[in-house]
């Protein structure tokens, strides 16, 4: 820990606010929403445009049945079949595609989609990532070398040919749906979790409160669990933030290229916009634009997210407008006390 | 502090020594991830055509029937040799694929490096300099939407607005038919060919179908550049000796330019050798959607066409060329800057 004595060029103290020198000891969540509810300035704008955004798309997902006017690949309605690549008009407000689908249909349920895939690829990349990093950075020694040695490999590799192998070899055993996509974008994002992980475990291990937990004779397991976690788990959110929006436009390459979620499966964007390539030749812009804005769109607000996080999580970025910083009395030295 | 201080060739042994073991383990990992699919690579790309003998004889005539030791051993003969066979399907040397097509994924990176650096520096530098003003509100806007477009999309935007709205532009390919037969090919980089054997009007459309492409790939990689020159503009103004330049008087104007920014530059050289595999990535996306005869759009082809022989080679050539290039950027870097060096 570093001294909260330090004045900024500006000259307000980055004291924290008088209640934690109560010495409270605060859990990792409660203290990151008083950072979050503490943001200033732009950092406020980026987290909030970002998580409006977010919640937008998480509630289309969520109540895709019941907001969407027709199924994911629904072409007909009471037995008359849907015009093929019609423009936006009052009975498909999106237009309909190649395949007789309702655009608009097909972009509310591919954000359920996305969303589902990318769940599940931050929880994977979570569970093996965090671990792999504790016990490699605790333990070090040859599995550490290894560790480090294939993690490096994974992350050199482009990362979208990796994602696009894993998907075509799991293909046949695992079939094209939601999982394959997860998995194969999980592998992408391993290296990176392992990486943060290992790194900030090597640096607190030597710390006094690790060396003072083994020398109580607190089990490996203890103190890994403990005390390693959740002071080396202060910058995964913003990781975690981050890679889901990058994770959202891998899946969408992944479908791009044909290797991603079928269309028999579910809705899924980056396949709408492969189909759309034909389309945008001939001057039909509305199957491949709506689905590609809601790429960038949901991209966006998970960006904003995470940098807005990025920005009130970092000390070195957060910046604090003028506070008015009420020092507690027994701070002060005695002759200070009575202003003169 | 003079003898800590390690000369350029050590340090290049050193880091030559340090890539190794990297290769070993990327070549085994691309051998893994192609022999734990289902089904031998044979049966995958022709079951449906031959028969159980013809299937059988190909096997053996490919080395697939070998203890996979031999087959691991013989891959890594393959890549020191660089000589990757013929692909299953159309029965093509591997080596030349590589060749041809990798020439155009090669012009189209370095067009698109070179976009992403004219759109980037500029920008960054005005980014970083005008810190927390409008412009800095936009650039940074402007960085995170190119990130959040897919290149694919962006490049169906373009498509759509030049090729077919306005009518400027090719929509697809390298160069037009007629072009493409004529013109002799030395290096294989078409904008190089043309100029080579003289021919402006091939030139002209070799640039005209470059454009697009390098366009869409180089704003994927510029947001990169704007928000790494931003932040080191932000950090070097803060330095002691900007500071120090201020105080002895210099100009505002020079102080920016000659003590801020040219060492805001330095870093890009570094963190553009680690945009590699994003490079190579959106490269693959942008071959699709323009129809670029690049390698990954053969990698594309050849894995809907379930060809192992030839997708495992491109997938090497791939895995070694980020080694490869990070390599050569880490020399390039500890020349520039002795602080790098063990």
């Amino acid at each position: 820990m570093t001294a909260p004595s330090v004045a900024e060029p500006g000259g307000e103290s980055i004291l924290e606010p008088t209640q934690d020198l109560r010495g409270r000891p605060q859990g990792p969540v409660k203290r990151l929403r008083q950072q979050v509810k503490g943001a200033q300035g732009l950092s406020k704008w980026l987290l909030w445009i970002g998580a409006a955004i977010t919640v937008i798309f998480v509630i289309l997902a969520v109540f895709a049945p019941l907001i969407a006017p027709y199924g994911f690949d629904q072409y007909q309605s009471g037995g008359t079949r849907f015009p093929k690549q019609e423009g936006p008009s009052g009975a498909h407000w999106f237009g309909t595609n190649v395949r007789s689908v309702d655009v608009l249909s097909v972009v509310i349920y591919g954000s359920r989609t996305a969303i589902e895939v990318v769940l599940l690829a931050v929880c994977f990349s979570l569970l093996v990532g965090v671990p792999l990093g504790l016990v490699s950075g605790y333990y070090g020694g040859g599995l550490d070398r290894v560790l480090v040695l294939v993690m490096d490999a994974l992350f050199a590799f482009p990362y979208l040919l990796l994602a696009i192998v894993i998907a075509f070899l799991l293909q046949d055993s695992v079939g094209s749906g939601v999982l394959t996509a997860a998995i194969a974008i999980t592998v992408i994002y391993v290296p990176q979790y392992f990486r943060v992980v290992r790194g900030s475990v090597l640096s607190a291990r030597e710390e006094h409160y690790v060396e003072a937990a083994r020398a109580l004779g607190a089990k490996p397991r203890t103190i890994m669990g403990r005390y390693l976690f959740f002071n080396v788990i202060q910058s995964v959110p913003v990781i975690a933030t981050l890679n889901a929006a990058d994770a959202i436009l891998t899946l969408a390459g992944l479908g791009f290229l044909g290797f991603g979620i079928q269309p028999t499966e579910a809705a899924e964007w980056g396949y709408e916009l492969q189909r759309g390539v034909a389309d945008m030749g001939a001057g039909l812009w509305w199957t491949s634009i709506f689905p590609g804005a809601a790429i960038v769109l949901l991209v966006t607000g998970l960006t904003l997210v995470g940098e807005g996080l990025n920005d009130v999580l970092n000390p070195l970025l957060r910046r604090r407008t003028g506070r008015p910083v009420v020092l507690p009395k027994r701070m002060l030295p005695r002759h200070e006390e009575e202003p003169v | 502090m003079a003898t800590s201080t390690g000369s350029l060739r050590r340090y290049a042994l050193t880091r030559i020594a340090l890539v190794i073991p990297m290769v070993l383990i990327l070549l085994t990992l691309v051998f893994v991830l192609m022999r734990v699919a289902p089904g031998d690579p044979i049966q995958a790309a022709l079951g449906a055509k031959l028969s159980p003998e013809q299937l059988a004889e190909k096997r053996h005539a490919a080395g697939f029937d070998k203890p996979m030791l031999v087959q691991y051993a013989e891959y890594l003969r393959q890549v020191v040799t660089l000589n990757f066979g013929h692909a299953i399907t159309d029965n093509q040397p591997i080596t030349t694929i590589l060749k041809i097509n990798g020439a155009a994924t090669l012009e189209l990176t370095i067009a698109a490096l070179f976009v992403a650096l004219a759109i980037g520096v500029p920008v960054g530098l005005l980014a970083g300099r005008l810190h927390d003003g409008v412009f800095d509100g936009f650039g940074r806007l402007f960085g995170i939407i190119t990130y959040a477009a897919p290149v694919f999309f962006v490049g169906l935007i373009f498509q759509l607005v030049f090729s077919k709205w306005l009518n400027v532009l090719p929509n697809s390919g390298q160069l037009n038919a007629l072009n493409n037969a004529l013109l002799p090919r030395h290096t294989h980089l078409t904008v190089i060919d043309a100029i080579w054997d003289g021919n402006s009007a091939a030139f002209t459309d070799a640039l005209k179908h470059l454009v697009m492409p390098a366009v869409t790939l180089g704003l994927l990689l510029c947001g990169v550049v704007i928000r790494l020159i931003r932040t080191n503009i932000i950090q070097t103004l803060k330095g002691d000796y900007v500071e120090a330049a201020r105080a002895r008087g210099v100009p505002e104007s020079k102080v920016v330019w000659r003590h801020a920014f040219r060492n805001a530059l330095v870093p890009v050289v570094t963190v553009m050798g680690l945009q590699v595999a994003l490079l190579l990535s959106g490269a693959v996306l942008t071959e699709e959607t323009f129809n670029w005869p690049g390698i990954g759009n053969r990698l594309v082809y050849y894995l809907t066409n379930r060809d192992y022989a030839a997708v495992q080679g491109i997938i090497t050539v791939f895995a070694l060329a980020v080694v490869v290039i990070s390599l050569l950027i880490d020399f390039v870097n500890a020349a520039i800057d002795p602080r790098v060096r063990y």
